[in-house]
């Protein structure tokens, strides 16, 4: 997706370094991907799904 | 002693044997507090080895902190996957077990410049208006 659009960045964590982030944003399994820092999307989902999910922070924002 | 295995190091040449791009791995690091960096130095070393299209280029977290907020890395180990244009993808944390097998697939999609998206996805992420920042969380298991 970020490859897709100048206005997305990506960045994947190991979620066993950084303690701190894991419990800011409640990670108790993984895959889970946080957009903008409030929508949260577990596990993985179809492509087309996880992009209109993810768009919608953009539309909360 | 190579982290990557023979097998694995001859499996990873073979992937990314057809990179249509360079990618420069922009790696920040630091010498203290950071029990991940020199591993992730080694794995990086050992993966530039393997393609004449990648490129390690190490910074220092500490005196280079300008640098790193420019690529908004605030953390270490850290790594811009960064091909013709930096396209926002960014690693933190040792890219080890499954996370190495991101770490390849970033490389390839940032070496093509192609996401490799449906049309729906593109089409979606076309009418994007405002910025879109994804953290995904994942473990090396």
């Amino acid at each position: 997706m970020a490859v897709e659009s100048p206005k997305i960045t990506s960045v994947i964590v190991e979620a066993g370094e950084y303690p701190d982030l894991v419990r800011k944003y409640h990670v108790s399994g993984v895959p889970k991907t946080m957009v903008n820092g409030t929508v949260e999307i577990l596990g993985a989902r179809p492509e087309e799904d996880f992009v209109r999910t993810a768009m919608s922070a953009a539309d909360a924002a | 002693m190579p982290i990557l295995s023979p097998t694995d190091a001859a499996r990873v040449r073979e992937m990314l044997a057809t990179l249509p791009g360079p990618v420069r791995l922009v790696f920040f690091t630091q010498t203290l507090n950071c029990e991940t960096c020199e591993p992730t130095k080694q794995i990086l070393g050992e993966l530039a080895e393997l393609s004449g299209q990648i490129t390690v280029e190490e910074r220092n977290f500490l005196l280079e902190g300008d640098l790193a907020a420019g690529y908004g890395i605030d953390r270490v180990p850290a790594i811009a996957v960064v091909g013709a244009q930096d396209y926002g993808v960014r690693f933190l944390g040792i890219p080890s077990g499954y996370e190495f097998m991101s770490l390849l697939d970033a490389i390839q999609l940032v070496s093509a410049g192609d996401s490799g998206l449906s049309e729906g996805s593109r089409a979606m992420l076309a009418s994007l208006q405002s910025p879109l920042a994804l953290q995904v969380f994942v473990t090396p298991t």
